[in-house]
């Protein structure tokens, strides 16, 4: 028998605040344990939460980016459960009435995945193993960092949609500005629900769902793995348990969480210390007009105005810092197409040799503007220019001062070429009549001489140049 | 609406409250009380009655996207029953 | 004169013009205390007193007062009543804490109350009951118990309460004490430690109309800090207290005075409908049929959020832990078990119940519809009348142990006053007269939303004709030599 997976996927998005949802406690990432902490994100009795409009004006403008109906009047639910992650024992999400619902993100090829919803909600704290007590520490700096979760349609029929619709998702965002999607710093977390039935068949199987998963290649192989797993399962005659499981990336196998005590029941109801959430037509509107130009429309852009080819238009856009950083480049007078070879080659390299970001790198556009210039005005060749570029990227050092401290800029002199030119043929005679006897190679063997007399410093072309004219 | 000791049980898990077998009962019995005076509720016609949480029709109040200071961590750790290096220590949760 | 008969403002007034000396009033105090203490159980913590951070403009500058203990007060221990808090000290003041401190209150310390505002009779406090001054065999009414008792014997001249379904205006009334509920919002909710978030209130304690309109003053007022909190109005209570009364609409709900009320109740409370008639008021009845839902709406939509709100005490954050436990599991179950009275118990099962998969509808979702039809019946009548008067308790205070053994009974006892709760309203108690027994009663006068200055008044008003509100319990406990005269 042939079988379909069919994926659906719950994603945690954390929004690019200041402050958290409900208090003014930094959003920051890291901190000692309970130092971005009040009252009111710790739970303490008595204290109250007061919702961030930035979170409303992010989530909303996520809800539109994403094709969904924005939900005029909405509201915030409490969601109470008992973990040590939540120290008010609920947790401040939507149910009843989401911000935003019925979106859909086309992922390429044709493929639409479907939005089912779009909700706001506060982080839970983070617990961390003592492994000394055999205890649990409990930090509450990640309780109240605001989030929005996109629960999609079981849209998905294999891991390559759902890696393609979360690089959507991811590029989308940051495109917005809504957050900073950093997988590493759970700023984009993943749950995947699954499950396998015959092909054809109309009706969803049983489905488990997978935590956990803090990478898209750890999303991929788990899929591959829970739907072969499922699959085994249907044929040997076993049913598929409906349950919660973990992937282990060590083992490259999910394992089922240990069951809970009780049934989920987590007794919804309006929260009454929050009055509702009422968008206007013109607030809409005005969030509507201020969407950014996203990634798709800029790369037609820079192939049509700039005459980018497309891989290098899809490179530089796949990251929105660099799509800002290739378009200030642009707007400082950079060649279009200097612009992107050096974003693609030198900057790409350097942030993967620092294993930096692209958002968190310090080489600023003008510094690179400036390198670029001296390049195309002949004073650096683009040997050296590389080797400035790579002392100068990771504290955006002065390029002329290290140009000029280091004595790098480019010979001109002509007589200094043509001296070096003279002693290169004097001592090598038999390359020269190598060349007149019509060995091109030979030519290239005297540029590298000159050029290794002249420290490197000089103009390629200056020297091709000149010794073709004392050759004849 | 019958209370029955397994609705208690359900309900006191769901809680966090342990009730020992007799309190259980006088529970149960009181619970069956309430809930059967509750039940005046239904001889209230309310078809098409909007449910109302919020008795003022307040909406969209929000604070502005600004950090204040947070609050010094041992005053918010001083109240824990166990603590270790800013923590709070509770019993193995991590699976 | 003995300082403690005195009500807030004359207190404030003697202050102001320097007749009496801040420490002087400080003493008569303490020296009430200490025989409340031993005879009614009112305090829960006793502290020095503060040295307001300023004189203070208020009226009330320099005058003694307490806080229930369910209003946070930062680095004074804030128990709730209840075993699970009975270590906690807050990191962090109330706002109506900073508001009176600003205003120059003196806080004494923390009032004894229903373990987190749960009861109608002080007695479910880990910490014992109160005992009403009236007579020590009787409570003193509940939650905010220790708060009218205080009052009504003379520790402090004002307390500070808060109002679920009753607490200030029931007690009040069982100790022969002015009780004032403002409308939902008026008073920040920031720092009182919430029992149902949609239908908690702060309010005054106090002997008169005016004292309270004078603590309102001080404590109103929008909060940052309080999203459900409303703006200030623009002119103040105290300064509105005419005292007139011509041409107002009072309206006596006829479903209040049926069946269940006591005699004595029913004929002071219709004698004071007669006092108000006398200041030109006109008083007429009137049906609201609703009334038979406020109990059962009133207590789904408590317990629910209850049963959320107490959720946080838990063992881990603050509060009391269990001493033995195993795994996370037991330490929740344990502590929360140990940690709270039958009656909070009862309310958490009840409120869990209700919001549980299955029968949220039945009951959370019609208690929430049985709401509106109830704030809309109070809007219909309120656009025939300016005021409500019903009474505040069916029965004058019933005696200690009475009540408890029928939680269903005393839940029908706040008949009166919880629909003012759920429809958002303002809401007084005002002493009105007394049982054959001697004991307080008292009458309740409601107000449309925001119509806290026209409750006060129309008290007022009735206070400036009787003497109900400077009547006080007598001296079985309190020997002349522990009252500071002058």
């Amino acid at each position: 028998m042939t079988w379909e997976t069919v994926i659906g996927l719950e994603t945690h998005v954390e929004l690019a605040t200041k402050t958290k949802i409900f208090c003014s406690c930094t959003t920051e990432f890291g901190g000692a344990p309970n130092t971005h902490c009040c009252p009111v994100c710790m739970g303490m009795p008595g204290t109250l939460p007061v919702l961030n409009q930035k979170v409303v004006e992010l989530a909303v403008t996520a809800g539109l980016a994403l094709n969904c109906a924005i939900t005029p009047h909405s509201r915030f639910d409490r969601k109470n459960y008992f973990y040590p992650d939540l120290p008010k024992a609920y947790q401040i999400s939507q149910l009843y009435l989401p911000i935003a619902r019925n979106g859909r993100v086309d992922i390429g090829e044709g493929k639409t995945i479907r939005i089912h919803e779009l909700h706001m909600e506060e982080d839970a704290g983070k617990l961390v193993h003592d492994p000394w007590l055999d205890q649990t520490l409990a930090d509450y700096n990640r309780c109240g960092v605001p989030l929005i979760e996109i629960v999609t349609e079981p849209d998905f029929r294999c891991a390559e949609e759902v890696i393609a619709y979360l690089e959507k998702l991811k590029e989308t965002l940051q495109y917005l500005g809504v957050s900073d999607c950093k997988m590493q710093e759970g700023s984009l977390r993943c749950d995947v629900n699954l499950s396998v039935r015959p092909a054809g068949s109309a009706q969803l199987g049983v489905r488990t769902e997978m935590k956990n998963l803090n990478s898209f290649k750890a999303i991929s192989r788990a899929i591959v793995y829970e739907a072969r797993r499922q699959i085994e399962l249907l044929e040997e005659g076993k049913p598929v348990v409906q349950q919660t499981r973990r992937w282990d990336e060590n083992k490259d196998a999910t394992y089922a969480m240990r069951s809970k005590e009780n049934a989920q029941d987590y007794r919804y109801f309006p929260d009454p210390d929050l009055p509702p959430v009422e968008l206007s037509g013109a607030y809409l509107d005005r969030l509507r007009a201020a969407l950014p130009e996203l990634a798709e429309a800029k790369r037609v852009r820079y192939q049509t105005q700039w005459g980018l080819p497309a891989y290098d238009a899809k490179m530089i856009t796949s990251q929105k810092p660099l799509a800002d950083f290739f378009e200030a480049l642009v707007s400082l007078g950079t060649k279009p197409k200097q612009g992107a070879n050096w974003i693609m080659g030198q900057v790409l390299g350097q942030l993967s040799a620092h294993g930096l970001e692209a958002g968190d790198m310090a080489l600023t556009p003008p510094t690179l503007a400036r390198l670029i210039a001296l390049v195309e005005a002949g004073k650096l060749n683009r040997n050296t220019a590389v080797k400035v570029f790579e002392a100068v990227f990771e504290t955006d050092g002065d390029v002329d001062a290290y140009v000029a401290a280091h004595g790098l800029e480019q010979v001109s002199d002509a007589g200094l070429v043509a001296e070096a030119v003279e002693q290169v043929l004097a001592a090598n005679e038999k390359s020269v009549a190598d060349y007149k006897a019509g060995k091109e190679k030979a030519f290239g063997f005297l540029v590298g001489q000159v050029m290794r007399r002249l420290k490197g410093q000089a103009s390629p072309a200056m020297v091709n140049q000149v010794l073709r004219d004392r050759l004849g | 609406m019958k209370i029955t000791e397994a609705l208690v049980d359900y309900i006191s898990q769901l809680s966090r409250l342990r009730l020992p077998p007799e309190e259980k009962r006088a529970m149960t019995t009181e619970l069956e009380g309430i809930v059967a005076y509750m039940d005046v509720l239904d001889g209230l016609d309310t078809a098409g009655v909007e449910p109302m949480s919020h008795v003022f029709p307040l909406k969209n109040v929000t604070r502005p996207d600004q950090t204040a200071p947070s609050q010094d961590g041992e005053e918010l750790l001083a109240n824990a029953p166990a603590s270790k290096e800013g923590a709070f220590l509770v019993p193995k949760a991590v699976e | 004169m003995e300082l403690w008969k005195l009500t807030a403002l004359e207190l404030g007034e003697a202050l102001g013009s320097g007749s009496v000396t801040r420490a002087a009033a400080v003493q008569a105090a303490q020296a009430r205390i200490a025989w409340i203490q031993r005879s009614c159980n009112a305090f829960l913590t006793v502290t020095d007193p503060q040295t307001p951070q300023k004189a203070g403009d208020s009226p009330l500058a320099g005058v003694p007062m307490a806080y229930k203990d369910n209003i946070c007060t930062k680095g004074v221990r804030t128990t709730c009543a209840s075993r699970i808090l009975e270590n906690f000290i807050p990191c962090y003041d109330a706002t109506v804490v900073e508001r009176l401190a600003a205003a120059g209150a003196v806080s004494l310390g923390k009032l004894n109350m229903d373990e987190f505002a749960m009861g109608s009779t002080s007695e479910t406090s880990c910490f014992g009951p109160v005992r009403n001054p009236w007579d020590l065999t009787r409570v003193a009414g509940g939650s905010s118990g220790g708060a009218a008792a205080a009052v009504a014997a003379g520790g402090v001249w004002y307390a500070v309460g808060s109002d679920t379904g009753g607490s200030i205006r029931q007690p009040a009334a069982y100790c022969g004490v002015t009780g004032m509920k403002p409308t939902y919002g008026t008073v920040s909710r920031y720092g009182l430690v919430a029992y149902a978030s949609s239908l908690d209130q702060i309010g005054p304690i106090a002997r008169s109309a005016a004292d309270c309109a004078a603590v309102l003053d001080v404590m109103i007022g929008r909060d940052a800090r309080d999203s459900t909190s409303l703006d200030r109005p623009a002119d103040g209570l105290l300064a509105g207290l005419t005292g007139e009364l011509r041409g107002k609409r009072i309206g006596l709900p006829a479903d209040c005075f049926g069946d269940g009320l006591d005699r004595p109740v029913a004929s002071a409370v219709l004698a004071a409908a007669d006092v108000l008639r006398a200041r030109g008021a006109e008083v007429e009845e009137f049906h609201l049929p609703v009334m038979k839902y406020v109990v059962p709406a009133y207590y789904i939509i408590a317990c629910a959020e209850a049963s959320s709100n107490l959720s946080r005490f838990d063992g881990v954050k603050y509060g009391w832990r269990a001493e033995s436990y195993g795994d996370l599991g037991e330490l929740y179950t344990s502590t929360r078990t140990q940690g709270f009275g039958t009656e909070v118990k009862r309310r958490i099962l009840l409120g869990t119940f209700v919001l549980s998969s299955g029968y949220y509808d039945a009951y959370y979702k019609k208690a929430l519809q049985a709401k509106a039809v109830i704030k809309a019946a109070f809007d219909r009548a309120f656009a025939r009348y300016d005021l409500l008067l019903t009474p505040v308790t069916p029965s004058t205070a019933p005696r200690l142990g009475e009540s408890l053994s029928d939680p269903l009974k005393m839940y029908l006892s706040d008949i009166y006053t919880v629909s003012v709760n759920l429809a958002g309203l303002p809401a007084l108690s005002m002493p009105c007269g007394f049982d054959p027994q001697g004991l307080p009663i008292g009458a309740q006068l409601i107000g449309p939303p925001l119509g806290d200055g026209e409750v006060l008044n129309a008290a007022h008003a009735f206070q400036l004709e009787t003497d109900w509100h400077r009547r006080h319990p007598g001296g079985q406990y309190a020997p002349a030599a522990a009252e500071g005269g002058i």
